[in-house]
């Protein structure tokens, strides 16, 4: 545990990445392989099931600190991070574990799941006792599951090639899904992600395994720009931006595994494209997004929703809200790695492959095309009443790369401009992680009435944190520390003072919030310091941008975008 | 009678006709020591300790009134007993003892109670009503001693210093510095400094004060060593052209803010080193606990959770609003005591 404890604290106290690098490197030579298979996973971003309820952390931390439940709120507050706080608030330790991290998380962490709560609690405290500080601290933040410590996936793929000597394409491939949920590293699995050689048993290991997908930079130059830096549209693949879920559909050996683009494996939430695996030949790879299909035309992400997020799905769910694959590339074919191909000729086989199916949950992601690319951004306008969140530009050429690489060829993604609105700030809770103890998480609202109405009043519709800049943070945390008018809990309620404008990609009635709309993902955009509050929006602007989305299945008579 | 009173212009001891740390010009301000939130322009006269003065003189004016009187050293104004006592903050601070009727009330300013080697220790002085600040009021906040974290920052520059990289560590320059350089261990390597910096080391030396030989960057003709060196600058400096002489430097900050991590983050170096000139939970509750006072008022800082603390443990405990604290910002050019802003204003509660 000291030697991960040590690892975390370098890896926290350098902003460089060379210098991350090495750390990972230095710690993975010396490590045991069991104790660097959950290594990985954790800095991979896994984390198992709850281990201890946060009710009991809490309880745990008022027990040890003797502080009253109130103070230890505000302690939390002020930290933003329940592990940090606790191991902030636990006396000082003057012991060391040199047990390792494998035999910590197995032997010690994982059996505390499900344990009687009084049980469970003794159990927590002896095991923190025989910690030191900073082992204490990364102990909690194994058990809240919290585990950022600013090294990103790439970086614990390119230490690992480096340990293995191989190509880090090779690593990233052979990390996919390896911090799912349901996964249990062991050294066995550590000694599959580093083997070395050419074509190891290690990648024949898991037949179902997908490649890492292939990300989409944003685009965001002027139309008249795209000639001279993008050429001629006749070089590009140009698709609709689908708003759904990434997908892989993964065919092998008789087998069909659907992952989705967080290395989850959902292949039992999709039975209607798990059917697929009849009609589609061993050794296929497709990428695509899955969207609400229905009758051969897109329904809005509302649709799909109601299928993420359910475990058992009933036969009125799958009628009421069918899903497809809109297909847009072609990975493998005949077990071969199609990746380094060019996007056309994949796309040639993956049109053919889609027709010989003939499958109506599977479709090709139709191909748009354009004169000029002002004739395409008249498309794109089209986007939000076809339900769609702009275009996709991939390079005729371009090889799939993997993750946010440029160097064998480039996604662009040319996204519609999201729907704005100047609305008021009006509550305000202090934030997490770098925000911590600033006021940055707000609630905004708009004017239920035009200016000219007397008594008219804020009305919520939106939440958001990001958008700001360190030095906008700061100022406005002072703000609303001085405009206060009421506190209720961690929220401070605000005089009407801030303006920002927001931006958001969808909108749709909702009960959550007091003006009945929710819109999605909303973030600051500009601060409006030029504009006083009364002169921010009203519901009527809101409402206004509601009319204007309309589903996409009542405008399909209109602007189809099936391709059957 | 209340020997302190909250006014407008600051802190005000009616009996007296003077003020404490005023934040607006008045005729007659005692002043507890001299960063700029606690020491302010215009007023007509000061008083302050002696070790304050060349202080005040350089941040004010040379043409300023000043009076000064030694620690302990006591005078009598309209009935008035005032004496200033060492709060162990920075060089010259001082806790203002007012005595008046049989009363006696403690202004604390700002204090610590670690003797940290570079100006008089903390005292505790009993009184009936004690006025504490409580800029880190919360059970989080607990040192580790002075000598650990001058040690973890002497390992920083040595480690820096075989890789051939510059050390950079921003600390305000009024007294976190001077307290750094007091326990840098020179044979490392040249020991540089901000011309902000370099100007308080000139007045804590002549003050007796043992500092390590320090050269203004500005001055710097041999750049051979610079890989060796470590450079003291204030949090202003952070972000700015100026460091870019420095090539590919470390960089690290000194405050007691640099507990949390999402604070450290926030800043984006390197290293942050909790090294504090206010006193910790635990130094605030035996300050207040050595003064024996029945009532304590609490200002800048954690406000409201001290003053509920206080209450839960059966003392008489108030807010008492103040200006002071309000340039501790992190942008803070030349201000910034701590450096940082947490600071949670009374506020309603």
């Amino acid at each position: 545990m000291k030697a991960f404890a040590d690892l975390y604290h370098r890896l926290d106290s350098s902003t460089s990445n060379n210098a991350k690098l090495t750390a990972l490197v230095d710690y993975f030579r010396l490590a045991g392989d069991a104790d660097a298979a959950w290594a990985v996973y954790f800095l991979g971003g896994g984390r198992p099931r709850q281990l201890v309820p946060t009710k009991l952390l809490r309880e745990l931390a008022i027990q040890t600190s003797q502080l009253p439940p109130w103070l230890f709120e505000e302690c939390y507050q002020a930290v933003g991070d329940l592990a940090e706080t606790l191991s902030l608030l636990l006396p000082e330790s003057e012991y060391e574990s040199a047990a390792g991290l494998a035999s910590w998380v197995e032997d010690n962490l994982l059996p505390l799941r499900g344990a009687p709560p009084g049980d469970m609690l003794a159990r927590l405290l002896l095991l923190l006792q025989q910690l030191d500080r900073r082992s204490q601290l990364v102990c909690i933040k194994l058990i809240t599951g919290s585990f950022r410590v600013g090294v990103s996936k790439l970086l614990v793929t390119r230490a690992l090639a480096e340990i293995a000597d191989i190509d880090p394409k090779r690593v990233a491939q052979r990390l996919v899904g390896y911090t799912d949920i349901a996964a249990r590293p062991t050294a066995a699995s550590f000694q599959r992600l580093i083997a070395g050689g050419s074509n190891t048993e290690a990648d024949e290991g898991d037949i179902g395994q997908p490649y890492p997908f292939f990300l989409a930079h944003p685009l965001q130059i002027p139309v008249e720009e795209f000639a001279p830096r993008l050429g001629s549209p006749r070089d590009w693949q140009i698709e609709w931006k689908w708003d759904g879920i990434r997908a892989q559909l993964v065919k092998r050996k008789g087998q069909l595994w659907i992952w989705s683009r967080g290395e989850e494996l959902v292949t039992d939430r999709f039975p209607e494209l798990a059917a697929l695996a009849s009609h589609i030949p061993d050794g296929t790879v497709i990428d695509g997004e899955i969207v609400g299909w229905k009758a051969g035309a897109l329904q809005s992400f509302a649709t799909l929703q109601q299928r993420i997020g359910r475990k058992t799905l009933n036969a009125r769910l799958l009628e009421q809200a069918p899903v497809a694959l809109l297909a847009y590339d072609l990975l493998e074919w005949q077990g071969e790695d199609w990746r380094p191909r060019p996007q056309y000729l994949r796309r040639v086989q993956l049109e053919q492959l889609v027709l010989q199916c003939a499958q109506p949950q599977m479709q090709v992601s139709a191909l748009l095309e354009g004169e000029d690319w002002q004739h395409l951004e008249r498309q794109r306008s089209l986007s939000r009443s076809l339900g769609v969140e702009g275009m996709m530009l991939k390079g005729q050429q371009a090889q799939y790369g993997v993750g946010r690489t440029k160097d064998v060829g480039v996604w662009w993604k040319w996204k519609v401009d999201p729907y704005t609105v100047d609305a008021v700030l009006v509550y305000a809770q202090r934030g997490h992680g770098r925000r911590a103890s600033l006021y940055t998480d707000f609630t905004f609202a708009v004017w239920d009435a035009p200016i000219d109405v007397a008594g008219r009043k804020l009305v919520t519709f939106a939440k958001a944190y990001s958008g700001l800049t360190d030095e906008e943070m700061r100022k406005v945390d002072a703000i609303v520390r001085r405009t206060t008018v009421e506190t209720f809990g961690p929220v401070r309620t605000v005089a009407p003072t801030m303006v920002f404008e927001l931006g958001f990609e969808g909108i749709a009635l909702s009960a959550r919030h007091k003006s009945g709309i929710a819109v999605r993902f909303p973030r600051m955009l500009r601060w409006r310091q030029d504009k006083p509050p009364a002169e921010a929006d009203t519901l009527e602007t809101l409402r206004a941008l509601l009319s204007q989305a309309k589903t996409p299945s009542t405008t399909e008579s209109n602007h189809s975008v099936s391709t059957s | 009678m209340d020997l302190v009173v909250p006014r407008p212009e600051g802190l005000y001891c009616p009996p007296g006709g003077f003020y404490i740390d005023p934040w607006r010009a008045v005729e007659r301000a005692v002043i507890t020591h001299g960063h700029s939130d606690h020491a302010r322009n215009g007023c007509g006269h000061y008083l302050a300790a002696a070790p304050s003065a060349p202080i005040l003189s350089q941040r004010l004016g040379t043409d300023i009134s000043l009076g000064t009187l030694k620690y302990g050293e006591v005078v009598s104004h309209h009935g008035v007993t005032l004496s200033l006592h060492p709060a162990g903050h920075v060089l010259g601070s001082a806790q203002v003892r007012l005595e008046y009727r049989g009363e006696v009330w403690v202004v604390s300013g700002d204090y610590k109670l670690e003797h940290d080697g570079t100006c008089a220790p903390f005292e505790p002085i009993p009184c009936h009503v004690f006025i504490t600040e409580s800029t880190f009021g919360l059970p989080i906040y607990r040192w580790s001693p002075q000598a650990e974290l001058l040690a973890d920052i002497n390992a920083w520059w040595l480690k820096n210093a075989g890789e051939g990289r510059t050390s950079v560590l921003f600390c305000y320059a009024f007294g976190k510095a001077q307290r750094i350089l007091h326990g840098l261990e020179p044979a490392i390597g040249p020991i540089l400094t901000h011309g902000a910096v370099e100007s308080l080391n000139q007045i804590y030396r002549n003050a007796g004060v043992l500092l390590p030989s320090t050269q203004h960057v500005r001055h710097l003709t041999d750049t051979s060593q610079l890989g060796r060196s470590i450079v003291i600058a204030p949090p202003s400096a952070q972000g700015t052209p100026w460091l870019k002489r420095f090539g590919n430097y470390a960089d690290g900050f000194a405050s007691g803010w640099m507990l949390v991590r999402g604070a450290r983050r926030r800043r984006g170096v390197d290293r942050g080193f909790v090294l504090s000139d206010h006193a910790d939970w635990p130094g605030l509750q035996n300050a207040i606990a050595g003064t024996g006072a029945a009532r304590v008022l609490v200002t800048h800082g954690q406000v409201h959770v001290m003053v509920r603390w206080l209450r839960e443990r059966g003392l008489d405990a108030d807010a008492l609003a103040t200006e002071y604290g309000e340039e501790e910002s992190e942008s803070g050019a030349g201000a910034a005591d701590d450096g940082l802003p947490p600071v949670d204003s009374a506020g309603p509660k």
